[in-house]
């Protein structure tokens, strides 16, 4: 069990963003920046892969960060500090390859930027010039980013509204950097929508810029074993949670890879509704 | 039910192998509930008595793990349930899973004398009886355990090859902690073998067991993530680790549209309705598809469990689709014959070549070629050949890969000096020993044999047993050059 030491409330707005501050050890001790962990919140949970946002070994503690999109994500809203989280496995997947490029460009959007903040981190102590570029809907929906400020060497926002710095969206922003600025970028991380990705990776791609892109796709297991989250990377079949979550984004079929994650729409809408009632009535 | 009749009848026995009661074939299509209701003590006492217990009783030899089966099948006779329950537990953990999921026919059944002129003892019934006797009235002890050996051995994996080590290996005074990845123990019990075919209470109830018997059993603990070997044996004080972590990723048949939308692989599927209890959605919040035009692709067990749980998820055409012919089928008989009767539809001798999309990108057909069997191959079997111009559309809404798994990369990719082979699996010794190329760590069951049977498996755990105590005590190791 995996106490809730701290709760904090990023954003009210629906689809709410939440974050947990969790008594991990061992997790928070063998994490690196790039991993996940899947949870569940209760013997009829199912298995959410979530990224680690931060975490601080000698507390113990790691930090994960959710939009309460779905039934089992509002239902992990609703917990309360002290509250218990039943499983958590982790950490899993491939940890990002940290080394010293020069400059790195670390791209958060929405929520993507939480698990951007661990990478952005390891690259800043590697010894990297790290511009992070950070995109939000609005200013409520902007999370982490002192984290961001701390972590990073320059922090750049954009928000497509315009309510707060820069109105547009990274990937204007990230544009300017390399054809107007003319910044030399070594390396670019970008973690947020596929769709954000896909167009994050066609400015880089005609600079030849490498790019890491890390995948969200859906997971059942998430340790190699049930091949839900596969994608194709370069032509060949790749599974997310044990390949990745991190691949070349200039090879992702992100097309495809949006299109597997439409599968379970339906059934989760229908979940989410019946969560609501539920919770009316639990309320 | 789905006994066979026979035209010859042996002198001995007078009684005919007893059939297994079941739930009727087409009710039972359409629910999760165990398919086979087990025998009465009557029916266990007559088919017990069947037995010969012949001087040189062929079964035993024909049994993995070696399970005395002419004694247990005596106590039988003699109504000592207990006793013969006692007498399985002396070779193997789980008689109440083996009893419902043992390829008997293959194995101690095939060899039974009386199956020579007629029909073979139903071992595998009776010895699933015996194991449901004592669950359902209580009574027999926990295993003794010897005395502390101080010795620590760390487990990778809850499937049957981890219970089986950890049990034989706790009773030899062994300090044992499992390490599984998923939330739930059992591995292979309790996210791919169906609740109709394997109720999960009966795993739960095996794993208590061990737990009594002082096995700490470690959740959600990825070796290989949280923890590497190395950390284990270093750090953590453990003297040897037994690897069995199972089947690895699925394979896929490497035809266009097989990332499709409606592609799962059995897997996935499976993992989704049993472990997760997706049946179940949305008071389990796992969500699970239920299609009408379901093609599973595969033969083995796996293939006839997933194409009997599209059934149960409401699948109005439900299909094996299968290149070679039903001689072949690697499934044990009696899935196959359940799953004839619940309606499976059997395309034989038909090879998938491609998954055909819609215009939203699922999945609306899958394109086949008839086959014909041609000359053997390095199986031994018949080579299917593709018949020319044989081309026709499966129309379907869903495929279910079903063709085997490769190996897991998790623990190669953080441990150092462990030997992997040709086909990826962790290369040992010989199954026997189950001694890896890295000084102290075991491995055994699918990581080392590839997709195999629960027993098989459990037969490796036995061995790695024996192979961990044996080193415990004399410390050798061996050499791959020493023994090439």
């Amino acid at each position: 069990m995996y106490e809730i030491l701290k709760k904090v409330s990023w954003s009210d707005q629906e689809p709410k963003i939440t974050e947990f501050v969790l008594n991990a050890p061992e997790i928070a001790k063998a994490h690196k920046a790039g991993q996940f962990v899947i949870i569940i919140n209760g013997e009829t949970g199912e298995r959410i892969p979530l990224t680690i946002a931060d975490k601080d070994e000698k507390a113990g503690t790691i930090s994960i960060l959710f939009q309460e999109v779905g039934a089992s994500t509002m239902m992990l809203g609703a917990m309360k500090e002290g509250d218990k989280i039943l499983h958590i496995a982790g950490p899993l997947g491939k940890p990002t390859h940290i080394e010293k490029v020069g400059t790195v460009v670390c791209v958060g959007g929405g929520v993507g930027i939480a698990p951007v903040h661990p990478i952005a981190k390891a690259m800043k102590d590697a010894g990297n010039k790290v511009i992070s570029i950070l995109g939000a809907r609005n200013k409520s929906l902007l999370i982490y980013e002192d984290k961001m400020r701390s972590a990073s060497t320059e922090v750049r926002i954009t928000t497509d509204d315009g309510s707060y710095v820069k109105k547009g969206f990274v990937t204007d922003e990230l544009k300017g950097m390399l054809e107007v600025e003319k910044i030399p970028v070594d390396l670019v991380v970008v973690i947020g929508p596929p769709i954000m990705m896909k167009f994050v990776c066609k400015v880089t791609e005609p600079h030849k810029i490498k790019t890491y892109a890390s995948l969200n796709t859906i997971m059942v297991d998430g340790t190699g074993m049930c091949g839900a989250c596969r994608v194709t990377v370069g032509g060949k079949t790749k599974f997310v949670c044990v390949d990745g979550p991190e691949f070349d984004g200039h090879e992702v079929d992100y097309d495809e890879m949006m299109a597997r994650q439409r599968q379970y729409l339906p059934e989760e809408k229908a979940a989410v509704d019946i969560c609501k009632k539920k919770m009316c009535h639990t309320a | 039910m789905s006994e066979e009749t026979k035209d010859e009848k042996p002198k001995k026995p007078k009684v005919p192998r007893q059939g297994m009661p079941e739930q009727d074939a087409h009710e039972r299509a359409r629910n999760f509930k165990e398919v086979t209701l087990g025998y009465t003590e009557e029916q266990a006492l007559l088919e017990a008595s069947r037995c010969l217990q012949c001087k040189k009783p062929f079964c035993i030899s024909g049994c993995p793990v070696g399970i005395d089966i002419k004694s247990f099948i005596g106590l039988i006779t003699s109504k000592d349930y207990l006793g013969a329950l006692g007498k399985i537990k002396e070779s193997s953990l789980l008689p109440a899973v083996c009893g419902r999921v043992c390829p008997q026919e293959m194995q101690c059944e095939k060899v039974c004398v009386l199956g020579k002129k007629g029909d073979s003892v139903a071992i595998g019934r009776l010895e699933r009886f015996v194991a449901d006797f004592q669950a359902k009235h209580g009574g027999g002890e926990l295993p003794k355990v010897a005395p502390s050996t101080g010795k620590k051995i760390a487990i990778v994996g809850a499937g049957p090859s981890g219970l089986t080590a950890a049990f034989d290996l706790t009773v030899m005074g062994h300090k044992v902690t499992v390490f599984e990845a998923l939330h739930k123990a059992g591995g292979v019990l309790v996210y791919g073998i169906p609740e109709f075919r394997l109720p999960k209470a009966i795993v739960e109830r095996e794993v208590k067991v061990l737990e009594q018997m002082g096995v700490e059993i470690k959740l959600n603990y990825v070796i290989g993530k949280i923890k590497t070997i190395d950390q284990l044996m270093q750090e953590d004080g453990f003297d040897a680790v037994y690897v069995c972590n199972g089947a690895g990723l699925p394979w896929f048949m490497g035809i266009p549209g097989e990332n499709l939308n409606g592609v799962f692989s059995a897997n996935e599927f499976l993992t989704r309705s049993n472990l997760m209890k997706a049946f179940d959605f949305p008071n389990y919040e796992t969500p699970i598809k239920r299609f009408k035009n379901v093609a599973v692709v595969g033969g083995g067990n796996v293939a006839m469990d997933s194409v009997r749980t599209a059934l149960r998820l409401g699948a109005d055409n439900a299909y094996i689709v299968y290149r070679r012919s039903k001689d072949e089928l690697p499934a044990r008989k009696e899935e196959v014959e359940h799953a004839g009767h619940e309606g499976v539809k059997f395309k034989l001798l038909t090879a998938p070549v491609k998954v055909l999309a819609n215009d939203q990108g699922w999945v609306k057909g899958l394109e086949c070629l008839e086959m014909e069997l041609g000359e053997p191959d390095e199986s031994g079997r018949r080579r299917p050949v593709a018949k020319k111009g044989s081309e026709f559309v499966l129309d379907v809404d869903a495929v279910i890969v079903s063709i085997g798994t490769s190996s897991n990369p998790l623990l190669f990719q953080t441990t150092p000096g462990l030997g992997q082979t040709k086909k990826g699996y962790i290369e040992v010794e010989n199954e026997d020993t189950c001694r890896t190329t890295k000084k102290g760590v075991f491995a055994g069951g699918d990581i080392v044999t590839g997709s195999a049977t629960v027993i098989l498996a459990m037969g490796a755990g036995r061995g790695a047993a024996r192979g961990i105590d044996k080193y415990l005590k004399d410390g050798e190791w061996w050499s791959k050059e020493a023994s090439a």
